[in-house]
């Protein structure tokens, strides 16, 4: 709380320090700020409002190193004092920074957030604020100008919330909608007017408010209308269900319409006087109602089409992308705003209009800019919006206290919102397929806040025409803040109390996205039969025009051509993919999934604490580092270790320096490419888990066999995987080489490698590929699925590796985790090039597992190779020349282990022998990594049986 | 249609209709209505090429489906009562009748709305909705717009979704599972109102 006061209050004190052009209207800073930036002077600092704060930066070293040329004469001076120049972005800046500040402070405290809406603390910072200020300065600097507010701060919340409306939600309750904000607002305008003219006469209301009917009705109007900042920041913290947010919400953007006709028809009457309107004047008013609404709809319907018809043609400046939607929807507002039609509606229908288009044309990143964008700024903006509302109810100077003029309008706009809604919705709910029920009624009438854009209007005001003013500011200030504060700190335990359905957020599934489809189809045929025009006979009508011509009209070609369904199947994969992975790393899902299919998994101990371990420590990844830290083994080891572990997960060595910049373009960030890369990695690793369980059920007789050292199969590439003999380094020999090995081990994910950790610090399970399995003789690990996994070429790539997933290993995976399963691959099939090789591949494979026959993986895709130091070629000869050693090592059993591990050791040293079987460094550690994770199963599925014979080779991470 | 005005007598059963679909009986004389013009060789029943003529119903991607929905198995005509049967699936459930015992045998109840859907998919009339059936749905529903392999995998991946006897197909029960659960928590969390809104129409008068 303190930092934001003191930046404040050097804000004011370097206000009243700088010229006084500002001060001297009496007005905010930010009421000057609007002209400035509208018009930017020579000299001025030409930027725009909300990067005010590097601009300001900016614009202070300027002027400084100007003057310090230039001013030689007068004698140099090394620092000077230029606040005129920065003045206003830096007040701009100071605001920003700190209602953002103020953010962060009270989410502080979960619990009080939880309970106290930060609409309510936002205005009481503002109240301290204000406070402190008008201490300071025995005036008030700051207030909220109506021109910032209608200008900036209102479009940015407007434009975000059409812009991700729900469509299909808005119309869907249009009715319900239409009906609340035209009928329920005329009616609380009217009623609150003629109500609070009558209080006048019965003199509830002081005399001193000097006001006739006509300033009550303009009043009314004013305060009538629900205010779509309050609704938003309170309805967002209280999660109601989505129609009833929606016929809210909706109500009070809507309103708007209304609201600004009533307003201008009032003043404008007010201003001529009421003895001369004429019954002429009467229809103008209803008149320019319809001129407004219809008016600013169709402006935002214009912007939203030229707004979709730019986004066709911006695939060659991706980077500007944002830009456009930003600037088309604000204009459609400033354009409305201009012919003084509603602003409101127009940004609302451009955004709801073009949201569909937009989101088809431009690219995944501009839409994900434009969102954190629109968020950012209409965050900030509501941030302000009600810091600022509180610092004007500090003025004592602008309001006038009148209890009998507050109390009634209170009371009136409660009571005729209730009724209003009442009233309305037993009209709406004969015609409403989903009857709008008494807890809805209640949460609406509840809701209707009112909010800054009634005190902006009420600023407004002339006070030589509205002689009551200031009675009437204050009012309006203590209406908003109870509605505000009040309300909306008491509505969270109303619709808890009254439980109110809530919205739930439920990933979406592709059932929905058939069914839904299938049911408008259903729904439109059936009113075509009955001979009825409804709802869904327009809505359908709607859909073939917007397919045959707005979407070819708006729409890319390549988009056009898509199907939106499968657009929202690959949505789902993806999401589901990512959710996977998130949800514990590979190790905790590999080791939830394996162990169904495990014979025993009861007999494990390492098992809970696998996962214990992965609780705690959260993601796979620290985990992995944390275990790591934690290996008993020799120092040497930790940093042969670490390095590898560090290989393993930046992967490709990062570029330092860019080699070239544009402005215009993105490359593919390294780190995205990283991502994915990770990603296709742990996707790859649990396949191969998945298939070494289900090897180990199958055969673990055979478990002797395994010790080939697989892994260094895996390296190679273009070996056939035909090739029968793998080259075996005997993973245990790796694993004794440890470091070495350890660093050489290939691609794998580093989260499966976290597993293995705590288990048996190297034990390499057989599971993966690699699967050298060998040192698991005893266990059940079958030489030949490593081999398969291996040859599978989701392994082998690093850069983009084809995601295939065998049908045995899916099978494999517990049925209830299935669907993660599937989802996951099927991301992973539509993050990566197409899965074509799979096919083949599979039957091949899982033969090959049959035949207990280790196949060489001669499938490594170049780009894992490529993060290995060693080069292709030469592991490729390696490879085959190992080759058929390896196999009669295999076949031999664990002496022959202990062969391979000698073998294994000159490996270690230096990649340079060509002639050793030893899978140079590089290949081998991509080899070691996948194996990580077929090690924690191994050490499960061994460890009882681990025979004495074993334990070397499972220390290091065996194959 | 005007020519020909419907009058309640010319409604064959029409009390039992009411008491059977709880249409009142404006809806019945403007369904009769719609019936006559419809069968336009005023032979008193309706074939599926009476359907054929209605020309939004052509344009609708499972439009065959819904009239195969209205010829029970084997027949080819479909009388006035079975008309308004049928329809009667897609009256809203009358939030107040909706407590009465009587609810389980209306035509609108969500069941039987469910099961009309359900039937939409299920050509066979087996009681499940297999591969090849969800297939053929969404090659209807997405035309040319996706190819084969793409429909495929939606396919198999929507059955995986609901499929929870692991039989490859969407049974009954599975089918309310996902609709019911995706209606009432995903589309607005009201109880069972919103099966109803999604699978009723508003019948004017």
């Amino acid at each position: 709380m303190q930092f934001p006061l003191l930046l404040l209050l050097f804000s004011a004190a370097a206000d009243l320090s700088g010229t006084a052009d500002l001060r001297e209207t009496g007005l905010s800073i930010p009421a000057s700020a609007p002209p400035l930036l509208l018009c930017p002077q020579p000299g001025a600092p030409r930027d725009l409002a909300p990067p005010g704060l590097a601009s300001a930066r900016s614009a202070v070293g300027e002027p400084e190193e100007a003057q310090n040329v230039g001013h030689h004469g007068g004698g140099f001076r090394v620092v000077q004092w230029e606040w005129t120049y920065v003045q206003t972005p830096y007040i701009i800046a100071m605001w920003l920074l700190v209602a953002s500040v103020a953010k962060i402070l009270f989410h502080f405290s979960q619990h009080f957030t939880t309970v106290v809406p930060e609409s309510c603390m936002l205005i009481l910072l503002g109240l301290v604020l204000g406070g402190v200020v008008l201490v300071a300065n025995k005036k008030q600097l700051y207030q909220l100008d109506p021109a910032l507010f209608f200008l900036f701060l209102l479009p940015t919340i407007v434009g975000d919330a059409g812009y991700f409306m729900s469509a299909r939600l808005f119309f869907d309750n249009l009715g319900a909608i239409l009906t609340y904000a035209v009928v329920g607002t005329l009616w609380n305008a009217f009623c609150c007017g003629f109500s609070l003219y009558a209080a006048k006469l019965l003199q509830v209301i002081d005399e001193r408010v000097q006001a006739d009917l006509m300033d009550f009705l303009l009043f009314g109007a004013l305060i009538s209308a629900v205010d779509p900042v309050a609704v938003l920041a309170v309805f967002e913290e209280v999660h109601v269900n989505d129609t009833l947010f929606i016929i809210v919400f909706g109500e009070s953007l809507v309103n708007d319409a209304v609201t600004v006709v009533l307003y201008k028809v009032y003043i404008s009457f007010v201003e001529v006087g009421v003895e001369n309107v004429e019954t002429a004047d009467y229809f103008k008013g209803v008149a320019s109602f319809f001129i407004v609404s219809i008016g600013g709809t169709l402006v935002g319907v214009v912007f939203a089409v030229i707004l979709g018809f730019i986004t066709r043609f911006t695939k060659k400046v991706r980077i500007i992308e944002p830009l456009f939607v930003f600037l088309l929807v604000y204009l459609a507002y400033l354009t409305a705003e201009l012919f003084s039609l509603s602003a409101i509606l127009s940004m609302t229908f451009c955004g709801i209009g073009a949201n569909k288009y937009v989101e088809a044309n431009i690219s995944q990143k501009s839409r994900t800019t434009v969102k954190y964008t629109m968020k950012t700024l209409a965050s900030i903006a509501e941030t302000i919006i009600f810091i600022f509302l509180g610092i004007s109810a500090v003025d004592k100077s602008k309001w006038a206290w009148d209890t009998g003029l507050v109390s009634c309008t209170l009371v009136f706009i409660f009571v005729f919102r209730a009724v209003g809604v009442i009233g309305q919705t037993w009209v709406l709910n004969r015609f409403r397929l989903i009857p709008l029920d008494k807890i809805d009624q209640v949460v609406m009438s509840y809701g209707g806040l009112r909010g800054a854009v009634a005190f902006a209007l009420v600023v407004l005001l002339d006070g030589k025409r509205v002689k009551a003013k200031d009675y009437f500011v204050a009012t309006t200030i203590v209406v908003v803040f109870f509605t505000v504060m009040f309300q909306g700190l008491t509505i969270k335990p109303l619709v808890k109390w009254l439980k109110v359905p809530r919205s739930s957020s439920r990933k979406p599934t592709i059932n929905e996205e058939i069914h839904e489809r299938a049911f408008d189809h259903i729904l439109t045929a059936v009113e075509d039969i009955a001979g009825l025009q409804g709802y869904h006979h327009w809505r359908d009508k709607w859909e073939q025009f917007d397919k045959n011509y707005l979407s070819k009209l708006l729409l890319r070609k390549s988009v056009y051509r898509k199907s939106e369904l499968w657009e929202a199947y690959q949505k789902i994969n993806i999401r589901d993919a990512i959710s996977v992975i998130d949800q514990g790393g590979n190790v905790l899902t590999s080791a939830r999934l394996s162990l169904p299919s495990m014979a025993s998994r009861a007999s494990f101990p390492e098992f809970t604490n696998v996962t214990n371990y992965l609780r705690e420590n959260g993601s796979g990844v620290c985990l992995d580092l944390q275990v790591i830290d934690n290996v008993p083994g020799a120092k040497v080891e930790e940093d042969t270790e670490t390095h590898h572990v560090l290989a393993e997960n930046l992967y490709k060595p990062r570029r330092r320096y860019q080699s070239h910049y544009s402005r215009h373009f993105m490359s593919l960030g390294e780190k995205e490419r990283q991502d994915r890369e990770v990603f296709q990695r742990n996707m790859k690793s649990r396949m191969e888990t998945f298939k070494s369980t289900r090897y180990k059920r199958h055969k673990k007789e055979r478990s002797l066999k395994k010790r080939q050292g697989l892994d260094r199969d895996k390296p190679r590439r273009n070996v056939s995987w035909q090739d029968t003999d793998p080259v075996f380094v005997s993973v245990e020999s790796d694993e004794e080489k440890d470091e070495h090995s350890d660093a050489e081990k290939e691609e794998d994910v580093g989260i499966t490698f976290v597993a293995r950790r705590t288990e048996t610090p190297k034990p390499r399970p057989k599971s993966v590929p690699p699967a050298v399995g060998d040192s698991h003789s005893p266990t059940a690990a079958p030489p030949s699925p490593t081999n398969g996994g291996s040859l599978l070429p989701w392994k082998g790539s690093v850069s983009s590796p084809p995601p295939c997933v065998s049908v045995e290993a899916t099978k494999i995976i517990p049925v209830d985790l299935q669907q993660a399963w599937n989802q996951s691959i099927s991301s992973l099939e539509s993050v990566s090039s197409p899965p074509t090789h799979t096919e083949p591949v599979h039957p091949r494979v899982s033969a090959l597992s049959r035949l207990g026959v280790p196949r060489p993986i001669s499938y490594s895709p170049p780009g894992s190779v490529g993060g290995c130091t060693s080069s292709i070629g030469s592991q490729v000869v390696q490879s085959s020349l190992c080759f058929p050693e390896k196999k009669k090592e295999q076949e031999m059993e664990e002496e022959q282990e202990k062969e391979e591990e000698a073998e294994l050791q000159p490996l270690l040293a230096p990649p340079t022998s060509l002639t050793k079987p030893p899978p140079p460094p590089g290949s081998a550690p991509s080899s070691g990594k996948r194996r990580k994770p077929s090690v924690y199963l191994r050490s499960l599925v061994t460890t009882p049986s681990t025979g004495s014979n074993e334990p070397h080779s499972r220390d290091p991470t065996q194959l | 249609m005007g020519s020909s005005r419907s009058r309640m007598d010319d409604i064959p059963h029409a009390q039992q209709l009411i008491h059977e679909t709880d249409f009142s009986a404006a809806h019945l004389l403007r369904l009769h209505q719609r019936f006559k013009f419809l069968d336009k060789y005023q032979t008193g029943e309706l074939r599926p090429r009476d359907f054929g003529a209605i020309p939004a119903l052509a344009l609708n991607p499972i439009g065959d489906r819904i009239i195969g929905a209205f010829f029970s198995p084997g027949r080819e005509t479909l009388d006035f009562p079975s008309f308004v049967r049928i329809l009667a699936h897609f009256r809203p459930t009358d939030p107040n009748r909706s407590r009465d015992s009587t609810q389980q045998e209306l035509a609108n109840s969500r069941t039987r709305k469910l099961k009309f859907a359900f039937q939409l998919y299920d050509q066979d009339r087996d009681g499940k909705i297999s591969r090849a059936e969800l297939l053929q749905v969404l090659r209807a529903m997405l035309e040319t717009q996706v190819v084969e392999e793409q429909l495929q995998s939606i396919a198999e991946r929507a059955i995986q979704e609901a499929d929870l006897d692991k039989d490859d197909a969407i049974s009954f029960d599975e089918f309310r599972r996902i609709v019911f659960f995706f209606f009432v928590f995903c589309l607005q969390s009201l109880e069972k109102v919103n099966i109803d809104h999604k699978m009723s129409i508003r019948f004017l008068k």
